[in-house]
């Protein structure tokens, strides 16, 4: 019988047509993915993004150049040179990330002290060439003034977990 | 054909064509009618095998160039266009470049023979099936080939694959082939079509054998679950993986080409080609090449449903099926179907 049962089953290739038939209905169900670049997923505001150098609302830059970041770099991606400002503080005259060292662990806004550098919630920056990923400090501070609303939001919304 | 040139010709701009030259003006145009819009439905084919693949995996598919991603093809096929040929060193240069061609050609000559509505054939020849059989089968050759002049161990296993692959299912193919032409009792394709009239032979004692023409048919094209030469996981792209840009695009094209007509040959031999379904005046109304592209069409749709649906054969479990169970079985219905047809007196003579 049990043969019986297991010929009629090859032969009429019942596995192959449920199979089917559930691939057929799957079809039909809503789609699992996003249409990407129009719609996009939700960011937790941890997300760990493009960086970015903030700025106080009057305009002053927060690093102090403490090099705490660049100390923690676990892949060495940040350089920085500091020197007195006119007004007598401490301030960078360089700082570079290397974006495509960048492992992306966020050590570096657990580091800082002020809150002046941050991963944002911009992941979209690919470029055409390598060298458009060495951002300089000007670059990193035209994202800051870019992404400001939404990093503090992020911040502020993450504060309580902290 | 070469008549209506002639009398277009004539009316159109006052010119006479000599006898012969308006013959060779009917083919070229004739080839040229079939081959253009083939290509198209290459283009649309493979669009559709991709979306059909992507629903059935809940994802949406190619949907960013052109409506609904309808231009998608085109966009993949120029980008292949302006890419690098690269040759490798230690390749054989002109059977590595004439692999492709060979395979891009084999799959557009088939089509010369079949026949699209009641006449509308290129070349109605009385052995239209051998001749398709006989082409079909040479489509090993572009693929052993390309293995072989490769020069590189992946390309060379996924030819040695294919080679058997298709060598094994021919074999049933074959036998499919003899008892379908033992009922229609010719072996003009157009003869078998019209030996359908009436009742498909997919609803006829030769369904099982329709189920191994279509089986087969996958193994015969490399579709899944009998994609071994290709094997992604394994042989990276088997016979394809040292080839790039044009030489790549003519596989890819010669490869849809044959699948589209696998599934015209399932659709002449056992859907009943142009003839619709039912032998019923009204039905008449629509013309013969919808029905046919029609049918095309569903057969495509379940080329890349089983795609979606089954996952890769074992080499062993391939070759099993082939010699194990398709060919006892086919070989079985060919000795059945002339026993049917000699007590019943159905003999077509």
């Amino acid at each position: 019988m049990s043969l019986l049962k297991h010929a009629a089953r090859t032969f009429l290739l019942s596995d192959f047509v449920k199979a089917m038939w559930l691939t057929f209905r799957y079809m039909f169900r809503p789609k699992a993915t996003i249409n990407y670049p129009y719609e996009k997923g939700p960011l937790s505001p941890r997300f760990r993004g493009e960086h970015a150098l903030r700025r106080y609302p009057d305009g002053e830059e927060r690093c102090i150049a403490c090099k705490l970041c660049e100390a923690i770099c676990p892949a060495q991606a940040i350089t920085i040179e500091a020197a007195e400002a006119k007004d007598g503080t401490r301030r960078t005259t360089r700082y570079d990330i290397d974006m495509t060292k960048c492992i992306y662990c966020g050590y570096c806004q657990e580091a800082c002290p002020v809150e002046a550098i941050v991963e944002g919630p911009n992941f979209e920056f690919a470029t055409e060439t390598r060298e458009e990923l060495f951002y300089n400090k000007e670059r990193l501070l035209k994202n800051g003034d870019m992404w400001e609303q939404e990093i503090a939001t992020n911040l502020k919304l993450d504060a309580p977990y902290r | 054909m070469a008549d209506l040139l002639v009398e277009f010709f004539q009316w159109g701009f006052g010119v006479t064509l000599v006898p012969w030259l308006a013959t060779l003006l009917g083919i070229v145009v004739g080839v040229l009618v079939i081959a253009l819009p083939l290509l198209l439905a290459v283009a649309m084919s493979v669009y559709m095998d991709r979306k059909v693949w992507a629903g059935m995996q809940m994802r949406r598919g190619p949907n960013v160039v052109g409506p609904w991603g309808l231009m998608q093809s085109f966009a993949d096929g120029l980008k292949l266009f302006l890419k690098e040929t690269i040759i490798p060193a230690s390749a054989n240069k002109f059977i590595f470049l004439l692999a492709p061609a060979l395979t891009f050609l084999l799959a557009l000559v088939a089509w010369a023979v079949v026949p699209f509505d009641a006449g509308v054939v290129l070349s109605d020849i009385n052995v239209g099936i051998l001749y398709l059989f006989a082409i079909s089968s040479l489509g090993v050759y572009g693929i052993i080939l390309s293995g072989w002049a490769s020069n590189s161990r992946y390309a060379f296993l996924g030819a040695l694959r294919s080679a058997a692959q298709m060598v094994s299912y021919e074999v049933s193919i074959g036998f499919v082939l003899v008892t379908v032409l033992m009922t229609a009792g010719s072996l003009n394709l157009s003869d078998i079509v019209m030996a359908q009239k009436g009742q498909w032979f997919l609803f006829s004692p030769l369904l099982p054998m329709a189920v191994v023409f279509f089986i087969s048919a996958l193994a015969e094209t490399n579709r899944p679950p009998f994609d071994l030469p290709e094997a992604e996981a394994e042989i990276v792209a088997g016979y394809q993986v040292e080839y790039s840009s044009m030489a790549f695009a003519l596989f890819f094209l010669g490869e849809y080409a044959n699948i589209i007509l696998m599934c015209a040959m399932v659709s002449i031999l056992f859907l009943g080609g142009w003839l619709p379904p039912l032998d019923w005046a009204p039905l008449y109304i629509i013309p013969g090449w919808i029905w046919f592209f029609g049918k095309i069409f569903v057969m495509f749709f379940l080329f890349a449903w089983v795609k979606a649906t089954v996952p890769r054969y074992r080499y062993d479990q391939l070759m099993r099926l082939g010699w194990k169970v398709f060919l006892p079985l086919s070989l079985f219905w060919v000795v059945l179907t002339g026993a049917l047809l000699l007590f019943t007196g159905k003999i077509p003579v």
